[in-house]
């Protein structure tokens, strides 16, 4: 139902967008820019189309030279939006008609919801290209993820693993309804989260100590880094952790959760950070 | 002690106490209580996610008893999974359940109100505030270190202080309870303001809030025992004085008891084990309002029986929900607070079309 509800608005605001740029006259091409999703804000400058970016929420900490405001894309206010006279919002959420609001106020609004799936970020980065004007560097971008992510993953020899990937220190987890998910399966690795009812259609699910040391993964992937200070240490400190068979041969992947977190260019990091760890476990 | 919480009384209190019932024998009670918590215990040892026998358990157990000559059979991570994970997990839910149920009862008492629960004058919002705090602030520390609990302990137990020194009168409980909701709202407001402005940390506080047994660990149990252990001692001593509390401020000051003074140190005692539960295990609702409800309901309205028992069935009850919050939708956790609830507020709902009149 909240699915249906996001991918309807992002129809809605895809919509906006692209009638708004195949208007018949000369093509001009947003240069007030405000990305309250930081995703979007690493795929702008990634495509180039920085330089048109006049704000971006105070999440949005990559790369360093976007110009960081107070704007916040989780309690966003309309006004404050507005009194920077921008010509394209970017959101990734639309909290209480957020998106309406500012589309009464003249405003474009382009919702690029949370992505799922690698594909659906691909196509976020397109649709940005597209409405910025930068739809070759886009496109050029997307190629290099695509060919660089299947170079790392070419890589490391193919082996069965399992591995378990924390979202937080209560042990969430992503699972296959996940782009984190989808790189695992990229590397053939199964994912123990996705034992749990309800992974094929939840990204993430709550685990158990108890079941992770059972299942004694090969693989420990870890995005809580930045918001919990985990790390290989505190990780092999816990009880019990130490009869895991990752913990044991230090195939402990740290991760910053930004990365984790978002759907953008840095996935590759992500990526790279699993096949390292990976070549761990083969020594 | 024993001796000095029990001199309060008068003869002519001690002979009133004695109009609230106790249902059938204490000792059976207690006795059934007893096997209750340790069906919990044990059912919480020997199921969870992962599949591991309960000979093989049992064999384990026993060869720590010298002379035996036993050898356990488990391997290392089965074994580091029952007496690492498990079983403290299971103790922490015990104690954590015992102490909830039992601090809601007294405060039903001290207040003489049947729908009062131990976060009544803010342990929880200020505990609440100290980990929101910790857990945007200092991160790093708040996961690997005793600095969460101690923080959230800090808060809570701050919180009362801040009520107490708002709320004290010499005009019985409303003045206090309505300094409670006071604090209770302001320190939620700095508390959703913080986590606000830190929404990275959102999920870890939204999480801590819900209250779990997930991460315990002996450590845990540790740190909450000496708390639970005097605040336990405290009020159950008083058990009989609470009795005569339900009578009035002013006939049991009639009575001789220093009514004023009794209330102080049953709430600091209270409040001191709430405090610590709710600083290893986060906010876990319904438990303090329900447990001594039902202890009313089944065995009798007198503290002599109701501390006791919602002692026994509150960590009995706490254990067993979090062995559904671990098995329903397994390998994966439910929130504690959720089963809590789910099976919490229908009871309470029963209660109050079923036993209407029936106080503390």
């Amino acid at each position: 139902m909240k699915h249906l509800f996001v991918s309807l608005l992002a129809a809605l605001a895809v919509g906006i967008a692209a009638s708004a740029v195949s208007a018949p006259a000369a093509v001009k091409y947003p240069h007030r820019i405000i990305s309250l999703s930081p995703t979007a804000t690493e795929d702008l400058f990634a495509i180039g189309a920085g330089k048109q970016v006049i704000a971006v929420d105070n999440q949005s900490d990559y790369p360093k030279s976007a110009p960081k405001t107070s704007l916040s894309g989780f309690t966003p206010n309309v006004e404050a939006v507005v009194a920077y006279h921008p010509d394209l919002v970017v959101i990734s959420y639309s909290p209480k008609g957020f998106a309406g609001a500012l589309a009464k106020a003249h405003v474009r609004v382009l919702l690029q919801p949370f992505a799922v799936t690698f594909k659906d970020a691909y196509a976020q980065m397109l649709q940005l290209g597209k409405v910025t004007g930068h739809l070759k560097e886009a496109t050029a971008l997307v190629a290099r993820m695509k060919a660089r992510i299947a170079k790392l993953v070419a890589a490391v020899p193919r082996k069965a693993l399992t591995v378990y990937d924390e979202l937080s220190p209560d042990y969430y987890s992503a699972t296959g309804a996940s782009i984190i998910g989808e790189i695992f399966k990229l590397f053939g690795l199964e994912n123990i989260a996705d034992a749990a009812p309800g992974a094929g259609s939840s990204g993430a699910v709550q685990l158990s100590a108890e079941y992770i040391v059972s299942e004694s993964p090969d693989l420990i992937v870890l995005a809580d880094t930045r918001c919990c200070g985990t790390s290989r240490a505190t990780v092999s400190a816990r009880p019990g952790w130490n009869t895991i068979s990752a913990v044991k041969k230090g195939a402990i992947a740290v991760i910053d959760d930004s990365i984790a977190s978002r759907w953008g260019p840095r996935l590759v990091n992500f990526v790279n950070a699993v096949a390292s760890a990976l070549r761990t476990t083969q020594k | 002690m024993a001796k000095a919480a029990e001199l309060p009384l008068t003869d002519a209190a001690r002979a009133d106490a004695r109009r609230l019932r106790v249902h059938g024998s204490s000792w059976l009670w207690v006795g059934g209580g007893v096997a209750f918590a340790l069906a919990a215990l044990l059912t919480g040892i020997v199921v969870g996610p992962a599949p591991i026998g309960i000979g093989a358990i049992v064999e384990s157990a026993a060869s720590n008893i010298p002379f035996l000559g036993l050898h356990s059979h488990l391997s290392a991570s089965d074994s580091a999974i029952v007496w690492q994970l498990r079983l403290p997990r299971v103790v922490l839910g015990l104690l954590v359940g015992a102490m909830l149920s039992c601090a809601g009862a007294t405060y039903q008492g001290v207040f003489r109100n049947p729908l009062v629960d131990p976060y009544l004058l803010g342990v929880a919002a200020g505990a609440g505030l100290g980990a929101t705090l910790m857990i945007a602030y200092a991160p790093g520390q708040a996961f690997n270190g005793d600095l969460l609990p101690l923080a959230a302990f800090a808060g809570g137990c701050g919180a009362v202080v801040i009520t107490y020194a708002i709320g004290r009168s010499s005009r019985g409980t409303a003045t206090l309870v309505l300094a409670g909701v006071t604090v209770t709202a302001f320190l939620t407001a700095i508390q959703t303001f913080v986590q606000q402005q830190h929404t990275d940390t959102l999920q870890a506080v939204y999480s801590w809030i819900l209250g779990s047994l997930d991460t315990a660990g002996w450590h845990d149990v540790l740190l909450l025992l000496p708390y639970a252990g005097v605040s336990a001692v405290v009020l159950l001593l008083h058990r009989r004085v609470l009795d005569v509390m339900t009578l009035g401020d002013e006939e049991a000051t009639a009575l001789g008891l220093n009514v004023g003074r009794i209330r102080v140190l049953l709430v600091a005692a209270a409040t001191l084990g709430t405090a610590g539960a709710v600083a290893v295990s986060g906010l876990i609702g319904f438990l303090g309002i329900i447990v001594p409800h039902f202890v009313r309901l089944v065995a009798g309205s007198s503290y002599r029986i109701v501390l006791p028992l919602s002692i026994l069935v509150g960590g009995g009850f706490l254990a067993f929900t979090d062995v559904l919050a671990r098995t329903i939708l397994s390998p994966a956790e439910l929130p504690i607070g959720v089963v809590t609830a789910f099976f919490g507020a229908p009871f309470f709902a029963v209660v109050l079309r079923t036993a209407r009149g029936v106080g503390p």
